[in-house]
C-alpha cells in the first residue's frame, strides 16, 4: 500500500488553498483515512500559522540532518500529521539537484505510512511549485471565481498540463456568492482549455470540478480563532462543501 | 543630484575645537561635526539648515549623510549598499504581492579597452555617459546603481514579464547609441553593454542574493556568447493572451492582472 498523493496548488496567493487544504485533510482523517499534510510551500510555509501549530522541528531540520524524519511529523488538530517547512528555508526558494532529491527522499519514506499525502504548495509557478506538483498522482487547483484567480489559475493549470505528464485534475471552486458558480467557473475554464490547450495535448484534458465552498462567515472566524473549520463550527455551509469535496477525493 | 567636485585631498580629521561647526548636543556633550561638515561640503552640499547642534539639524544633517552614503559619487546612481537595500525590499513585496519585478545587470563590454586607449579619466567619463544613457532608458520608478567598477543594475518593480526582452533591449540600444567626445583629443568614444536579467520569484520568499546571483549567470551568458546582447533567464511565465482571458472571463478584459 502507498499513499495517494494530492498536490493542492494555485495560480494565485490567497485564494484560501492552505486553509482547504488542512480542513480537507481533516474531513478525509474523519473519513477514517491516515492523512498527512506536507507543507511543500518551502518558500512562504504557513501551514503553521493556520493551524496555530510550534513549528518545533521542520522539513528544514530533517533536509539539514538535524532531525529525523519521525521527529518532524507532527499531529494536527484534525486528527491528521503535517510535515512543516518552517521559516529559514530561504534557500530552497529555488529548486537545486539538492533540494529535489531531499524532497524525493522524504517522499519515498512517507508515502508508505499513510493513504492519503496532501500536498500544499506555493502559489504561482516558480521551478519548486511545478516540482512539487510532479510528485502528486492528481493536482487540485484551489480558484476563486474572481478574474484575476480565474486566470491566473487558467495559466497554471495549462503549464502544468503543457508540461508535465498527463494526470488526474480538479478543480475547488472557493468563496462563491451563488449555488451553482462552480460549476459554471469549471465549465468557462474548460472552455478555455478545449479552445487553446488541448488541441496539442495528445490526451485532452477534462478538468474535473471537485466542489465548490460558499463565502461563509464562519471561515473568517475560524481563521481568526486559528482553528479548523471542521472542528469550530463543523454544520456551517463552507465546512459541509469542504467535507463533501473531501469524499469525492476519496478512493471509489 | 550633486555632481561630484574634482578629487582633492581628504579633509584631515577634525581638530578643531573653536569655530563655527561646533555644536553642543542637548546633553551639554560637544558634538563632533567637523568631519560630517566636510564631507557634505566635499560632496557640494549645502549645510544643514537650523541651529547648529538643534534636534532638526541634526536630522536634516543625518539626512544628508544617509544620501550620501547612499549614492555612487562618481555618477550619483545609487551605490551597491543601498542598492542591495533596495532589492530586499522588493523581495518581500513580490513574494505576498505576485507581481513581477526585473533585476537587470549591465555590464560595459571591453571597459579597459577604454582606459587603457584613452586614460582613467576618460575612463570616468564613460561610466558617467553609461549611467545617464541607463537613467534615461528607463521608468522613474525604477532604481539604477553602479554597484561595481563597470558594473551596474536596474531594479524595475512591477514589470511584467512579456515586457522583460523589449525593456531590456531598450536600455542595451541606449547605451551603444550614446557617444562621449573626449575633452583633451576630441576623440569619440562609445561602448557597447552586455545585459543580464532575471524576474523575482512571484509568491516566493527568496533573497537579494538569490536574485542577483541569477541575473548575473545571465550576464555571465551574454559575456560567454559574444557581448553586446540581452540574456533573460526562461522561466515558466504564467502567460495569458487577451484572446484567452476573454474567452475565460466571457468579454473583454476588465482590468489586467498584472
Amino acid at each position: 500500500m502507498t499513499a495517494r498523493v494530492t498536490a493542492v496548488t494555485s495560480g494565485k496567493g490567497g485564494v484560501g488553498k492552505t486553509f482547504t487544504t488542512a480542513n480537507l485533510a481533516a474531513a478525509l482523517a474523519r473519513a477514517g483515512q491516515r492523512v498527512l499534510v506536507l507543507d511543500a510551500d518551502l518558500g512562504l510555509a504557513n501551514l503553521d500559522v493556520v493551524l496555530n501549530l510550534a513549528a518545533r522541528v521542520t522539513l528544514h531540520d530533517v533536509f539539514t540532518g538535524r532531525a529525523t524524519l519521525d521527529a518532524a511529523l507532527q499531529h494536527a488538530p484534525g486528527g491528521f500529521s503535517v510535515l512543516l517547512a518552517g521559516s529559514g528555508l530561504v534557500e530552497y526558494s529555488r529548486m537545486t539537484p539538492e533540494v529535489s532529491d531531499k524532497l524525493l527522499d522524504v517522499m519515498a519514506q512517507v508515502r508508505p505510512r499513510f493513504d492519503h499525502i496532501l500536498l500544499d504548495t506555493g502559489a504561482g509557478i516558480s521551478d519548486v511549485v511545478l516540482f512539487t506538483v510532479s510528485l502528486a498522482d492528481e493536482v487540485l487547483v484551489v480558484a476563486t471565481p474572481e478574474p484575476t484567480s480565474l486566470t491566473d489559475a487558467y495559466a497554471t493549470i495549462k503549464v502544468l498540463a503543457t508540461t508535465q505528464p498527463a494526470r488526474p485534475m480538479r478543480l475547488l471552486v472557493n468563496q462563491t456568492q451563488r449555488q451553482g458558480e462552480g460549476r459554471s467557473v469549471r465549465d468557462q475554464l474548460q472552455q478555455v482549455i478545449d479552445r487553446f490547450v488541448n488541441g496539442a495535448l495528445a490526451a485532452p484534458l477534462q478538468l474535473a470540478l471537485l466542489g465548490e465552498v460558499p463565502h461563509d462567515s464562519a471561515v473568517r472566524t475560524s481563521i481568526l480563532r486559528r482553528q479548523l473549520l471542521l472542528e469550530t463550527v463543523p454544520g456551517c455551509p463552507a465546512a459541509l462543501a469542504l467535507s463533501a469535496a473531501a469524499a469525492r477525493l476519496l478512493p471509489p | 543630484m550633486t555632481p561630484p567636485a574634482a578629487a582633492a585631498p581628504t579633509p584631515a580629521p577634525a581638530a578643531s575645537s573653536s569655530g563655527a561647526n561646533t555644536a553642543v548636543a542637548g546633553s551639554g556633550q560637544p558634538l563632533r561635526l567637523d568631519n560630517a561638515l566636510a564631507l557634505l561640503r566635499q560632496a557640494g552640499q549645502a549645510q544643514p539648515a537650523g541651529v547648529a547642534g538643534s534636534p532638526a539639524y541634526l536630522q536634516a544633517l543625518i539626512d544628508q549623510l544617509v544620501d550620501l552614503s547612499s549614492r555612487d559619487p562618481l555618477t550619483g546612481l545609487a551605490n551597491r549598499r543601498s542598492f542591495e537595500l533596495a532589492l530586499t525590499r522588493e523581495v518581500d513585496r513580490v513574494a505576498r504581492s505576485g507581481e513581477s519585478a526585473l533585476l537587470l545587470m549591465v555590464d560595459i563590454d571591453h571597459f579597459k579597452r577604454v582606459n587603457d586607449n584613452h586614460g582613467h579619466a576618460a575612463g570616468d567619463q564613460v561610466i558617467r555617459a553609461v549611467a545617464q544613457a541607463l537613467t534615461d532608458s528607463v521608468r522613474p520608478m525604477d532604481l539604477t546603481a553602479r554597484i561595481g567598477g563597470e558594473e551596474f543594475a536596474v531594479l524595475l518593480p512591477n514589470c511584467p514579464v512579456a515586457f522583460g526582452p523589449q525593456v531590456a533591449a531598450r536600455v542595451r540600444q541606449r547605451v551603444a547609441g550614446a557617444a562621449v567626445s573626449l575633452p583633451l583629443d576630441g576623440q569619440q568614444v562609445s561602448v557597447t553593454v552586455s545585459v543580464g536579467g532575471a524576474f523575482a520569484p512571484q509568491w516566493v520568499r527568496s533573497s537579494a542574493a538569490i536574485w542577483l546571483q541569477r541575473a548575473d549567470s545571465q550576464l555571465y551568458r551574454a559575456k560567454a556568447e559574444g557581448r553586446d546582447r540581452v540574456c533573460l533567464e526562461q522561466s515558466a511565465t504564467l502567460d495569458v493572451s487577451a484572446q484567452e482571458r476573454e474567452l475565460l472571463l466571457g468579454g473583454p478584459p476588465i482590468r489586467e492582472s498584472e
